[in-house]
């Protein structure tokens, strides 16, 4: 298997007591695969996303990527975060060459390849422009080509368009699909928007409120781009909601 | 709109002065409230100010050649300072064994203000370059480590996991995370430290020197010139914001983005 979530348990100790994230999470993702975790609240799916980043410590279980445990956070695995973390000192191609300059590939190819990621993600022409000048929307693509172009085997992506508005949140989801389409990655994204969800996954799994456990999965295969509002989209929809226990 | 604001801004900057230097001449030449020697007036201040610009009377040295004497023990000390506390307040932040090793020191020598140390070099150095420069460096080093130590101390912790993330090792993290995000700490050490440079210059040459502002304004003293007092202190006065200057025009190419 790819990617082995292999029965992965997560409780943060604190002097408030105990609290339980996450509960017997356990699914495989097949390469090339793009997995949606689906959940509402603010309960284990981070976290999750952290544990296999390597960047939290699990309480029980493991990661395995191609069979090797997970136990440091990797160039094999790339995240993408909601608030976008960028380094404001860095151009945008200073952003995007960072992976690949880690890696101490030549300035001359490893910008060549930047460039392509940049042109990939719309940008081309804010080369060298400083995060400061860039709209939410055009950094969270910086974000996504600093990802791409370190040619992570996993792309893991936590909320990343939760902080955008409507209107860009639906371009940048049209932009994922046109980019994975372009490249094919294996992509675990984590959400709490049902549309986003249907709209970008090869397989959804919808995960229960606190403590966080898989409640149930779906195998999307409607056919791409998907329509939002097309019978088969709206009827996915419907079903998935309505297993959702949604808490105040 | 913003620019005529800055404008208005600027204008009151500058009425501000003018009243100053009115309220100044009123005082002096006009009242005479005050004797010449205590405190004369601006404009025989301004005309010694000329004068002293090719007079070496009464220290020996024309005003230039105090400004260019001022400036060489400053600047030695200076970058001998920020040379020497930017890789120590660095290596303390980033690895921790080097800060235990070096903080019991640092901490008890941190605690002494520069001038505190004048006596002591002037018995190891006499009063020439080297003593002063000694004392200049103390201020500025201590200053740079501060700073800088905080700046690093400071880096944002998810800026350090995505560089790990992307497979940078602990030492690139440190050169292409830590310090760039730390530069606005370095440059607030680098010109806190010039002030203090210029400080500590001016103290060492008050007692122990034969050339420079501090002295110059110290002769004057004994010989009851005011005017010249003065013009020594505005003189120090505007070097030191000059320096600043330079300071914050190298901070503006190098900080970008932040």
């Amino acid at each position: 298997m790819f990617l082995k979530i292999d029965n992965i348990n997560k409780t943060f100790t604190s002097e408030a007591g105990n609290n339980e994230v996450l509960k017997n999470v356990h699914f495989d993702i097949k390469e090339n695969e793009f997995v949606v975790i689906f959940g509402p609240g603010q309960c284990g799916k981070s976290t999750l996303l952290n544990i296999i980043a390597g960047l939290e410590k699990e309480s029980s279980g493991n990661v395995y990527l191609e069979d090797k445990k997970v136990t440091k956070p990797g160039p094999d695995r790339a995240v993408v975060y909601q608030n976008i973390l960028l380094f404001p000192w860095l151009t945008v191609m200073g952003n995007v060459e960072f992976g690949p300059k880690s890696r101490g590939i030549k300035k001359s190819i490893r910008q060549k390849d930047a460039q392509e990621y940049i042109d990939l993600v719309g940008l081309n022409g804010f080369e060298k422009s400083f995060p400061v000048k860039l709209s939410g929307g055009m950094k969270q693509r910086v974000g996504i080509a600093r990802a791409y172009c370190s040619k992570p085997k996993v792309m893991l992506m936590d909320e990343p368009f939760g902080a955008l508005d409507a209107q860009t949140r639906y371009l940048m989801q049209e932009e994922v699909v046109r980019i994975s389409a372009h490249e094919k990655r294996t992509v675990l994204f984590v959400t709490n928007n049902i549309e986003e969800a249907i709209y970008l996954a090869d397989r959804i799994i919808v995960m229960t409120n606190c403590p966080s456990t898989i409640q149930k999965e779906y195998v999307i295969d409607l056919p791409r781009p998907r329509d939002y509002t097309s019978e088969e989209f709206l009827r996915l929809r419907q079903e998935i909601s309505s297993i959702v226990e949604f808490t105040r | 709109m913003k620019r005529l604001k800055i404008n208005k801004f600027r204008v009151i900057s500058a009425v501000t002065l003018c009243v100053f230097v009115l309220v100044w001449y009123l005082v002096t030449a006009v009242f005479g409230l005050f004797p010449k020697t205590m405190l004369p007036s601006p404009d025989s201040v301004f005309f010694s100010f000329i004068k002293k610009l090719t007079s070496t009377v009464p220290d020996g040295g024309t005003l230039f050649e105090h400004i260019f004497a001022s400036l060489v023990v400053a600047l030695t000390g200076y970058v001998i300072g920020v040379g020497v506390g930017l890789p120590v307040g660095i290596s303390m932040a980033w690895f921790r064994p080097v800060d235990h090793f070096v903080r019991p020191v640092f901490d008890f020598l941190r605690t002494i203000p520069g001038i505190a140390w004048i006596p002591i070099f002037t018995v190891w150095l006499g009063i020439g370059l080297s003593a002063k420069a000694a004392i200049i460096f103390v201020g500025v080093f201590v200053g740079t480590v501060v700073n800088v130590y905080s700046g690093i101390k400071q880096t944002n912790e998810v800026h350090i996991w995505v560089a790990q993330i992307f497979g940078a090792s602990k030492i690139e993290i440190l050169k292409r995370v830590a310090i760039p995000s730390a530069l606005p700490y370095i440059f607030t050490g680098l010109r806190v430290s010039l002030g203090m440079a210029w400080l500590g210059l001016i103290a060492a040459e008050l007692l122990a020197a034969q050339k420079g502002l501090g002295y110059m304004i110290q002769v004057a003293r004994n010989f009851g010139r005011s005017d010249l007092v003065i013009v020594g202190m505005i003189t120090i006065g505007i070097m030191g914001a000059l320096l600043t200057l330079a300071l914050e025009f190298v901070e503006r190419r190098v900080v970008k983005g932040i």
